[in-house]
């Protein structure tokens, strides 16, 4: 078993950040000129911190799946970044954003790492606007805020609906600077595939270049894991075709454990399925809900007439609709937490009162707002995001309210990390989605941005160099050590046997197939025998995948079949190890509802004696089940309650 | 709906290449163009042919990763908008569709419909950011920006760098690109300290590249996915000159 030191500084919360700081080690600048490190990823986390780090006059090597680092899937948050400024004087505080998040993420996540969020995120701002990210203005030229589920504050900073947009291409910058001065060398269309351990350290990657498939080699003296979430292993979700887990899972598979893997966010304003053939499923911003208004047809026979095209929406009287989340929820009404609005949209749809030709739809209504604010306000707020609605649908929800229904999102869980934001292996880092830190069992709105800022732009800038102050003397690695030959060697053998199997179904109709396994059993809802099933049917499915796979030509050139078979066969594992951690937590908390687990008005029930603590997966080999190890979790400045949005 | 495709095959940037025929039968109306694309894809993968390369990554038209050139225009059909978010529908009708990549000197073809699009990043590293370190910097309240300028800049900004403005150029220029960044660069305060410097190495940068001259023709500001105008230009060329005529003039 692993020894699992979260390495969190003694003394008051409020203190242990600035306390940190004060003792940890630092390099001075001659010898950072002669530290190497390498990060993978350009999303916000991969982009502040290679920048960052580039800054402080480290030699930085910046691995990106994309042409360019801009295309990062950060690029594609919409909503906006939250931040404790309280420039609305609204009774916000660093505590407040802290409880919150604590609160937000159902009592599964660590004290300190949290506060630390909160009390960076104002700096956060600050850097950006010195950027020149365009964030949106009042008149007066003071900036605007807008308010986001689970708070009772106004909090949001944002840049329209393309606050992720603004917020990646200002860290770009920063990064298209260093690269300019020559700190950072950028390597694009690199798919990392194993993580080079030398003498128990990370010391490199091996990585093959999309185009060309040359298979490459780098060493560096630390390596920084920033490759986002692994919500693909859905199939269908609201990441970006290419984000995927497989270096991750490498690194998983490499010694590195996992914390929470189950935990799972599904968002509940997304733009429905529609056919077989769907590649990937659209988000449209949370912001919506704080103007648009949730509901559903109160009779069964409006529902079926509305499903069957004989109804439409506006033709329902006021007293014949449902706004359930108002209805249940009154103190948050339409802004209750993720998690809660998507099971309380699958319950009214699972009792027959959902829209659209499939009935699994409930409608997002904006009749209200653009009656009390004007059309033109509501352009302003959100006018990107109905013309993409239009564009993809075909209706206009200006007229005719939209259609919304749950889907896959973020993934709280991820590698497993101590209060440096490093992995059990020395010198290997994990920051944004991929690590598992501060969300716990559910993420806050606009919260995702601001982690992943945190931790690039203000944590491991100096968490990194209290690693690096004993490697002064380490020389530069060379990459013809024997651990390289392995490592290569291993991942050549792997492609290769990929390419042999030469069966007879495409690489995404086994993705489909396991899409369709963990929506069913480890998605929004889950309980024991589906997940016992879930796990039998995967294995069943990799056996499949390994024995009938067809991947045509080889592994020069570009081939996207392989990429794509590479990062399935880790999804086929990934999906596994989700199912049991889910299986293990007898308890609904957050995003992870345990149908067995609830009160008996179908809320979520958590089971503190017994779960109040990170679960911990440990790599035990291919076919051996992995080991559990507990992280508890202490909260010794907040008092532990039931989650309540009621009143 | 069924279709026939013409599609631009090439190995590798070292080979030639040409166009090869497709059909693809029975397409819902509803599918993205992009969705059409995979169903050939795995139609050819069943028959052991390589799938046809082609860029894309958000699909929800943000990324600027896709960029394919279909029926003449950088996007296809529809205005406002990137392939990613064109759904068969708006290709009703239609018999024949025509595929190619963005073609143009400053963006080789790698392979099928990709090309190297790299020099726009070297576009922006030449001086399209303001030179922020992390740390240190003022509250984000200390500096008031006016709505307007705020808003100006924000529609400058939303530029996601996709390259249909060369694509869609007879001179292949990048004007709409670099006059985006420094456009929005040039209006707000954080800017200012170095604008001039920021265009004047950025149009240099654009010539090393080997992009053409813009000749105010017009055609990037009706092809970009993002509409953004002409009038960044007319800023560029006016912080260009006042870079060229002003005090701080210098070998960039």
């Amino acid at each position: 078993m692993v020894k699992l030191d979260a390495k969190i500084p003694a003394g008051p919360l409020a203190e242990k950040w600035t306390k940190y700081k004060a003792g940890q080690k630092l390099v001075n600048p001659a010898n950072k000129r002669k530290l190497e490190i390498i990060v993978i990823g350009t999303g916000l986390a991969g982009a502040a911190a290679a920048a960052s780090f580039g800054e402080l006059g480290f030699k930085v090597k910046v691995f990106g799946i994309h042409d360019s680092a801009r295309r990062a899937h950060s690029i594609a948050a919409q909503g906006g970044i939250n931040a404790t400024k309280n420039y609305r004087n609204d009774g916000d505080s660093v505590y407040r954003l802290f409880y919150d998040t604590i609160k937000g993420g159902d009592y599964r996540s660590r004290e300190a790492n949290v506060y630390r969020l909160a009390e960076v995120s104002d700096e956060i701002i600050d850097q950006c606007v010195a950027q020149g990210v365009p964030f949106a203005r009042e008149y007066s030229g003071y900036l605007d805020n807008r308010s986001f589920g689970g708070a009772l504050v106004s909090r949001t900073f944002y840049a329209r609906g393309q606050t992720g947009q603004q917020l990646l291409l200002g860290a770009y910058g920063a990064l298209s600077k260093e690269i300019h001065n020559g700190s950072c060398q950028m390597l694009t269309m690199q798919e990392v595939l194993d993580i080079v351990i030398v003498d128990g350290r990370a010391r490199g990657v091996v990585s093959r270049h999309s185009i060309t498939g040359e298979i490459q080699r780098h060493s560096a003296h630390a390596v920084v894991l920033a490759t986002g979430g692994y919500g693909n292993v859905f199939f269908l979700s609201t990441n970006a075709m290419n984000s995927n887990g497989s270096a991750v899972w490498r690194a998983y598979k490499s010694g590195a454990v996992f914390g929470n893997p189950s935990f799972t966010q599904i968002h509940p304003t997304c733009i429905p399925v529609h056919g077989d053939y769907q590649s990937k499923l659209t988000l449209m911003s949370e912001s919506l809900r704080n103007d648009g208004r949730i509901w559903v047809p109160k009779k069964l026979e409006d529902a079926k007439k509305i499903q069957k095209g004989e109804l439409k929406p506006t033709e329902i009287a006021e007293e014949d609709r449902d706004y359930y989340l108002e209805r249940r929820y009154p103190a948050f009404g339409n802004l209750v937490p993720r998690d809660v609005a998507s099971r309380a949209a699958k319950e009214r749809c699972d009792a027959g009162h959902g829209v659209g030709s499939t009935g699994l739809a409930v409608y997002l209504d904006f009749a209200d707002a653009i009656q009390r604010l004007g059309k033109n306000v509501i352009t302003a707020r959100y006018g990107n995001l109905f013309q993409i609605y239009e564009k993809i649908v075909d209706d206009n929800p200006y007229e005719t309210p939209m259609m919304i229904y749950p889907a896959v999102h973020y993934t709280m869980g991820g590698l497993w990390v101590d209060y440096e934001l490093q992995t059990t292996i020395p010198g290997l880092f994990a920051a944004g989605e991929a690590n598992f830190s501060d969300h716990g069992a559910n993420r806050l709105g606009a919260s995702a941005l601001m982690q992943g800022l945190s931790d690039g732009y203000f944590v491991i800038p100096y968490t990194m160099q209290s690693y690096l102050a004993d490697q002064i003397n380490v020389p530069f690695f060379k990459t013809d050590r024997p651990e390289f030959d392995a490592s290569e060697k291993k991942v050549r053998a792997e492609l290769e046997k990929l390419l042999s199997i030469k069966g007879s179904q495409t690489v995404d109709t086994f993705h489909k197939k396991l899409g369709h396994i963990m929506w069913d059993h480890v998605g929004m809802t889950r309980n024991r025998e589906g997940l016992q099933k879930a796990i039998t049917m995967i294995q069943d499915l990799k056996k499949e995948f390994w024995n009938d796979v067809k991947i045509p030509g080889g592994i020069d050139g570009k081939n996207m079949e392989l990429e794509k078979a590479w990062r399935a066969a880790d999804y086929l594992e990934l999906g596994e190890l989700m199912a049991r951690d889910a299986l293990d937590r007898e308890e609904s908390c957050g995003g992870h509802f345990r149908e067995e687990h609830q009160t008996p008005e179908g809320e979520a029930m958590r089971h503190d004696d017994k779960y109040t603590h990170v679960s911990v997966w440990e790599y035990q080999g291919d076919d051996k089940e992995p080991a559990l190890n507990k992280e508890p979790l202490n909260y010794e400045f907040i008092e532990v309650k039931t989650r309540n949005y009621k009143e | 709906m069924d279709f026939n495709l013409k599609i631009w095959r090439q190995k590798d940037a070292k080979s030639k290449g040409s166009f090869k025929t497709y059909t693809v039968n029975n397409i819902s109306e509803d599918a993205s163009f992009l969705e059409m694309l995979d169903i050939l894809n795995e139609e050819l993968v069943i028959k052991g042919e390589m799938p046809i390369n082609f860029e894309n990554d958000c699909r929800e038209g943000i990324c600027g990763t896709c960029s394919l050139y279909v029926n003449g225009r950088p996007h296809g059909p529809d205005t406002g908008i990137t392939i990613c978010q064109v759904h068969m529908r708006k290709f009703k009708g239609m018999k024949t569709i025509v595929i190619e990549p963005w073609r143009s000197r400053a963006f080789p073809v790698l392979t099928d419909l990709i090309v190297d699009r790299s020099s726009f990043d070297r576009l922006i590293q030449a001086g399209g950011y303001v030179s922020a370190r992390t740390g240190g910097v003022p509250d984000a309240n200390a500096i008031l920006i006016p709505k307007n300028k705020a808003d100006e800049a924000m529609d400058a900004a939303a530029c996601i760098g996709c390259g249909a403005c060369v694509a869609s150029c007879k001179n292949a220029s990048a004007m709409l690109f670099v006059s985006a960044k420094v456009a929005q660069l040039a209006l707000l305060p954080q800017g200012q300290v170095e604008a001039k410097r920021r265009v004047q190495k950025m149009v240099r940068q654009m010539d090393i590249e080997g992009f053409g001259n813009c000749t105010n023709t017009g055609a990037c500001e009706a092809e970009c996915p993002k509409e953004i105008t002409l009038v960044n230009i007319a800023r560029l060329n006016r912080e260009f000159i006042g870079a060229k005529l002003g005090a701080q003039m210098m070998a960039v």
